[in-house]
């Protein structure tokens, strides 16, 4: 049996280096509170910013999940998070309709922008309405990159091709099925046209070919709202920390912090649940 | 190009400045897949000898799902233990997903074909004789275990080698199950994964080196006690 010592040995480490990370575990029985968001909201940085002091006051662990809207919103519907920060006004209606979640709360609000090559041939630099824009795309044919993934931006596309009363589709129409930051990839790769929410298109700006070409339209608004999931529907959810967080997001000391947060030097946010005369 | 020589540089200046944020992601990686390997090969090899050695009807159909079962792609397997862990699933009340026990589950899940199968191939590949002589001469049945897992040794540790590799690199269930939290499930390719969704392809690629570099340092570990004693 001295043959196999050293496979005996080998395995011996593996158990001890196993029993060693084992004991090096990250913290546990601590509260926690899962928050379903999306990942424009994740990849700008805000959450490391206002995550941290509502943990501390309230002694919990807040678990950030960052997927896209629709995944948020269907996470809380089977009961997977405790609260959601979404940015898609209809779905999150139908949200709280269906009784899912109850007391939603405005918390802040960016912009969307419409992003193309310098060339631009749709010819819509500087127009105001973005759907005006979005038809000349059409109409001309011009390549145009959709995310295609259920998220709050692609909703957002989605409703602005219906009110052009535009059906995208054909080969000028490119759906990525992917995030924010690959699918600007793809359009700067192609050239092509798409609609971003501002805080990526900064994150990527310094890669990018594309520039904004229409911005400051009313329907580009991107207004981000906070939902708990309803403990009538699902009773085990951190119902009471969620409503905590929802105060505390809303609160003088959450929307200052949003107010105050920049990357890249710009200002990504702007609070809407409280008015600015009270952010002093 | 560029990105490849500055992702090397920032990899080697986040390894020397241990970087916390990185320490965190990279500890949580080898914890995941290092118990995932444990509890795959405290499973997977006895029942890979079972299949190996004993015979029984639907023998063939079970060694074809296993050799399929090798194709599974991560997300689908991440789809299917979300599926059962949801709070809508049937282990719902368990409260699993979104920790590192429903990674493990996964990631365990996900490798143990990969070890039945290859201990089944590695007990096959023994001398039929040296088996057979153990046998005539009333080995008993922990004899009979222990004298095969010796005698397929090689094939085993290659058998773990290949998991840790399959599970140190997947993105699939780590990203569907763990859900990328920050300093709780984030391991190194939940990372890349998000950071090339940020646009910091440096970042991304230096993570990717250093997942590389690891999955070198245990691979050169288990190298040495594979080929140690062929002299």
């Amino acid at each position: 049996m001295f043959k196999n010592k050293s496979f005996i040995i080998g395995i011996t480490l593996l158990i001890l280096i196993t029993s060693f990370v084992f004991v090096d575990n990250t913290v546990k029985g601590q509260e926690r509170l899962v928050l379903a968001t999306t990942t424009s909201t994740e990849n700008s940085g805000l959450l490391d910013e206002l995550i941290p002091p509502f943990e501390e006051k309230f002694d919990i662990r807040v678990d950030v999940v960052s997927v896209g809207t629709g995944k948020a919103i269907s996470l809380a519907e089977n009961g997977d998070a405790d609260i959601i920060l979404v940015h898609a006004k209809d779905a999150e209606k139908q949200f709280v309709e269906e009784g899912y979640g109850v007391n939603r709360r405005d918390v802040m609000y960016n912009d969307f922008v419409i992003l193309g090559p310098p060339a631009d041939p749709a010819n819509i630099k500087g127009m105001k309405k973005a759907k005006k824009a979005f038809k000349k795309i059409a109409d001309t044919e011009s390549t145009f990159v959709s995310r295609g993934d259920d998220s709050g931006t692609n909703k957002k596309e989605l409703s602005i091709w219906s009110s052009a009363n535009v059906e995208p589709a054909g080969k000028w129409y490119i759906e990525t099925g992917q995030g924010m930051g690959a699918s600007l990839n793809v359009a700067n790769e192609k050239e092509a046209y798409i609609l971003a929410d501002r805080g990526t298109y900064l994150a990527y700006s310094s890669d990018l070919d594309i520039e904004i070409l229409v911005e400051g339209d009313p329907e580009l608004y991107n207004p981000y709202g906070i939902i708990p999931v309803n403990p009538a529907y699902h009773s085990h959810v951190n119902y009471q920390m969620a409503m905590a967080f929802v105060g505390y997001i809303t609160s003088q000391q959450g929307q200052k912090i949003i107010n105050e947060y920049t990357a890249y030097g710009k200002v990504l946010f702007h609070p809407s649940a409280i008015t600015s005369k009270n952010l002093k | 190009m560029d990105y490849i020589f500055s992702a090397l540089k920032e990899a080697i200046n986040l390894i020397i400045t241990l970087d916390s944020e990185v320490t965190n992601v990279v500890g949580t990686s080898l914890k995941l897949s290092l118990t995932s390997t444990f509890l795959a090969a405290l499973i997977g090899i006895p029942l890979g000898i079972l299949v190996s050695k004993i015979d029984f009807k639907g023998k063939y159909f079970l060694n074809t799902v296993l050799n399929t079962l090798l194709s599974l792609p991560t997300v689908v397997l991440g789809l299917f233990v979300y599926s059962i862990i949801s709070r809508k699933g049937v282990l719902g009340e368990w409260g699993l997903l979104f920790t590192i026990k429903g990674i493990i589950i996964g990631q365990v899940l996900l490798i143990l074909p990969i070890v039945v199968a290859l201990v089944r191939n590695a007990i096959h590949d023994i001398d039929e004789k040296m088996y057979k002589t153990a046998l005539s001469l009333g080995a008993t049945g922990s004899q009979k275990f222990r004298l095969l897992i010796s005698e397929a040794r090689y094939g085993i540790i290659g058998a773990l080698i290949t998991s840790f590799g399959r599970v140190i690199g997947e993105v699939g269930v780590s990203m569907m199950i763990g859900g990328n939290i920050k300093g709780f499930t984030r391991t190194i390719t939940t990372a890349i994964a998000m950071e090339t969704n940020k646009g910091r392809f440096g970042f991304a690629l230096a993570l990717g080196i250093i997942l590389l570099s690891l999955s070198f340092i245990i691979n050169f570990i288990l190298y040495f006690f594979q080929s140690g004693e062929s002299k």
